[in-house]
């Protein structure tokens, strides 16, 4: 009682910290003794030869001692809390920009290719950036909005892009009719896969979910005659400017307008078309969340027997959750494919699934703005670790971990009401449900 | 008691069996329109059972329950999913511990319960999305219909605030206007005063009157304070160990000897001795 009026007076209990940190170190030894105290090395003779590395181990045990030791002496159960370091009015000049931030990072999207014309480098990465915005804005609907965890989402991103290969070569149809095609193939898909899946709930579902990712996936490897197997589908048709191709020469788009031709003028118009395809999830996404059956899919993230004793269809509201999800992964899926112009199952692996949903979850599920800057940090992290080299990963679990550590919720937690009578107050995380199924 | 008006609300022989465990044994019982209606009986004796058959959640292992609207339409309610006994039959209920949606506003909580209205009045999403005027109108009558009962269960004030947010006794009653919402022919409350001090339990009584005066819903209600329950019922149904152990008005109940017992907690033996006393 005493200690927790007054925290900064407590006296510093060494021996329960001495204890921690002795557990911790223990844990450090049994884990990292064969992981980095011995190493197998190819000798001289072809055979392997056993080196220790007692030294690395011992450095390892006592940096895990003293970090515990540490933590259990100055912070011991207080949770590490950044927002008490940031002064208040800090905090009061946030929450006034905060309904600022969407726009301007509107604006500043609208002009990248204007601000960066010339690095091709930085354009391509904008364009996977907003590719993964649009993924986690569609997955969002399913596992921030309607609370079900989908472990597989990339399959729907796999269905779009096939469908628009397949159909473009096949057929011979343009981007703008494979668009909406690959869309509704990709949402018949999520219906498909809901019908007999979403009886399941929580840690089932996403297993199902993870195998029906992986089904696409050997399915498009195997089907050779039809996929073209693990050589993938190539020459998939370009974009043109309504008709005009980006190519040197009369009749392109340099021409016609009396520019100079430059390749960047196709990367310029695919930047603009997925963020239009972006913000078309989005609005989509803002739209439905106020309407009946947004608020069912909240409502069931929330309490599913709540819902049906209100007369909520359950299994159609998660069905079509699932379905509009899907949709807008194969939007996602028909652009790659276009932007590309080559692809092949191994692009479609669980790895995507899984960074997809990290963008959410990192993001904070359900928010819109949260999940665009968790992309833009997990994308672009990735390009800025790369330095690191082998250490990539590493340091980017690091990092994932102790933004977990930070905000276990994501970046954005509260939620914005659908509907207000006076006012448009926001809900703190801590009433907000995640979902379990 | 008019014998000719016919029952809202009919048990025949229902009979729930969990493996060996028969929570429900062979309950017959009827409600009247119009009427609160309370099931009463010691912890476990198979009350919130009966409701879970009742509104969906189990399918009752032998038994007949039906729901007849005062328009004269019956509804078998051992047939119906769970949803379609609140969009078909009309009938709601609440939980013995509180489901309300947490995380989202009381105005929301309240504007989830008209999702079928809303849902067709949106076209199934898309004149909403177009924003056409017929959603617009059924929208803003959904808010009217909320403002009402938040009018009714004193909450106006706290409208925008999330509903996990409000205390105790508001979330009872909150829970009570959500199922109200619905517009049910049938109210099955769940010991909804569960928890509540005195002044919130009278709230709630009050409450309940005046769904009964004002609304054509009757009422089905579980509940294990003897004040609120002889106070506001108009019939009792008494249940032990999954049995009906008497049936009548609240006069009646006080007196019955076997209910005294069950709630006493005495011995069979002594049992066998008071019903001998009274000669049953
Ligand atoms: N799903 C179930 N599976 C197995 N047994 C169950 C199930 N539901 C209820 N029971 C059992 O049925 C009996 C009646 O339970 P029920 O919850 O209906 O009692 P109750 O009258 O509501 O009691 P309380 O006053 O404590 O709420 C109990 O013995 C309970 O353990
Ligand atoms: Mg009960």
């Amino acid at each position: 009682m005493s200690r927790a009026a007054h925290p900064g007076k407590r006296p510093l209990d060494i021996l329960a910290a001495l204890k921690s940190a002795v557990l911790a170190a223990l844990v450090a030894f049994g884990l990292f003794s064969l992981l980095i105290g011995l190493r197998t090395d190819q000798g001289p003779t072809g055979a392997l030869v056993l080196t220790e590395r007692f030294g690395e181990l011992g450095a390892f045990v006592a940096v895990a001692f003293v970090g515990v030791f540490l933590r259990e002496l100055l912070l011991r159960d207080k949770r590490i809390d950044i927002v008490r370091f940031v002064p208040p009015v800090v905090t009061a000049a946030a929450r006034r920009i905060i309904p600022f931030v969407g726009p301007a990072l509107l604006v500043f999207a609208l002009v990248v290719p204007v601000m960066f014309f010339h690095n091709r480098y930085l354009l391509d990465l904008s364009i996977q950036i907003l590719t993964y915005v649009m993924l986690g804005w569609g997955l969002n609907i399913v596992v921030g909005l309607a609370g079900l965890l989908d472990l597989g989402y990339v399959a729907f991103y796999a269905v779009g892009a096939y469908s628009y290969a397949l159909l473009a070569q096949n057929f011979g149809l343009g981007f703008w009719i494979c668009l909406p095609l690959a869309g509704i193939l990709a949402a018949f898909w999520g219906v498909l896969l809901g019908f007999p899946v979403l009886r399941l709930r929580g840690d089932y579902l996403a297993i199902v979910t993870l195998a029906f990712g992986e089904i696409i996936r050997l399915v498009l490897t195997n089907w050779q005659s039809f996929t073209g197997g693990p050589n993938g589908i190539s020459g998939i048709a370009r974009p043109s400017f309504f008709g005009l191709p980006f190519t040197d020469g009369e009749g392109g788009f340099a021409a016609t307008f009396g520019l100079e031709f430059t390749p960047t003028h196709r990367v310029v118009f695919l930047y603009y078309l997925i963020l239009a395809l972006a913000l078309v999830t989005n609005i989509v996404t803002v739209r439905l969340r106020r309407l009946p059956i947004g608020r069912a899919w909240e409502a069931l993230r929330e309490d599913e027997i709540a819902c049906r004793t209100l007369g909520i269809n359950t299994t159609n509201t998660k069905l079509t959750a699932f379905a509009i999800g899907a949709m807008f992964g194969g939007f996602a899926g028909s652009f790659f494919a276009t932007r590309q112009g080559f692809i092949s199952p191994e692009s479609f692996v669980f790895g995507e699934s899984a960074l997809v949903l990290a963008i959410v979850v990192l993001g904070g599920m359900g928010s819109q703005i949260g999940v665009a800057v968790a992309a833009a940090v997990m994308l672009g992290g990735f390009e800025f670790f790369r330095e690191f080299q082998q250490y990539r990963m590493l340091v980017f679990g690091f990092a994932m971990v102790g933004i977990m550590i930070w905000r276990p919720r994501g970046l954005v937690a509260t939620r914005m009401p659908s509907v207000f009578l006076k006012e448009r107050k926001i809900v703190a995380a801590e009433f907000v449900a995640e979902g379990r199924g | 008691m008019n014998g000719t008006v016919e029952p809202i609300l009919t048990v025949e022989h229902l009979t729930m069996r969990f493996g060996g465990l028969v929570a429900v044994d062979d309950l017959s019982f009827s409600a009247r329109p119009g009427d609160i209606t309370a099931l009463i009986g010691p912890n476990g004796a198979g009350k919130t059972t009966v409701f879970n058959c009742i509104t969906g959640f189990y399918k009752p292992t032998v038994g007949m329950i039906r729901l007849a609207h005062p328009d004269g339409k019956t509804f078998l309610l051992e047939r119906l999913l769970d949803f379609r006994i609140s969009q078909r039959a009309r009938g709601s209920r609440t939980f013995q511990n509180i489901r309300l949606f947490q995380g989202m506003t009381v105005l929301e909580n309240l504007m989830v319960a008209r999702h079928n209205p809303l849902m067709l009045a949106s076209g199934f999403t898309l004149f909403g999305m177009l924003g056409l005027r017929t959603f617009t109108n059924a929208e803003r009558a959904a808010i009217d219909m909320a403002k009402y009962w938040l009018d009714k269960i004193g909450i106006t004030s706290r409208a925008d605030d999330p509903a996990g947010d409000l205390p105790y006794g508001a979330q009872r009653r909150l829970e009570v206007a959500r199922a109200m919402c619905t517009e049910p022919v049938l109210l099955c409350l769940d010991e909804p005063a569960a928890g509540l001090n005195a002044r919130e339990s009278a709230e709630l009584n009050e409450l309940l009157l005046f769904i009964r005066a004002e609304h054509a819903t009757s009422i089905l209600l579980i509940e294990h304070d003897m004040s609120v329950v002889m106070e506001i019922s108009d019939h009792i149904v008494v249940l032990d160990y999954g049995v009906k152990i008497a049936d009548g008005a609240p006069a009646a109940i006080r007196d019955d000897p076997r209910v005294i017992a069950a709630y006493l907690g005495v011995d069979d033996e002594e049992i066998a001795d008071v019903e001998a006393e009274v000669g049953t």
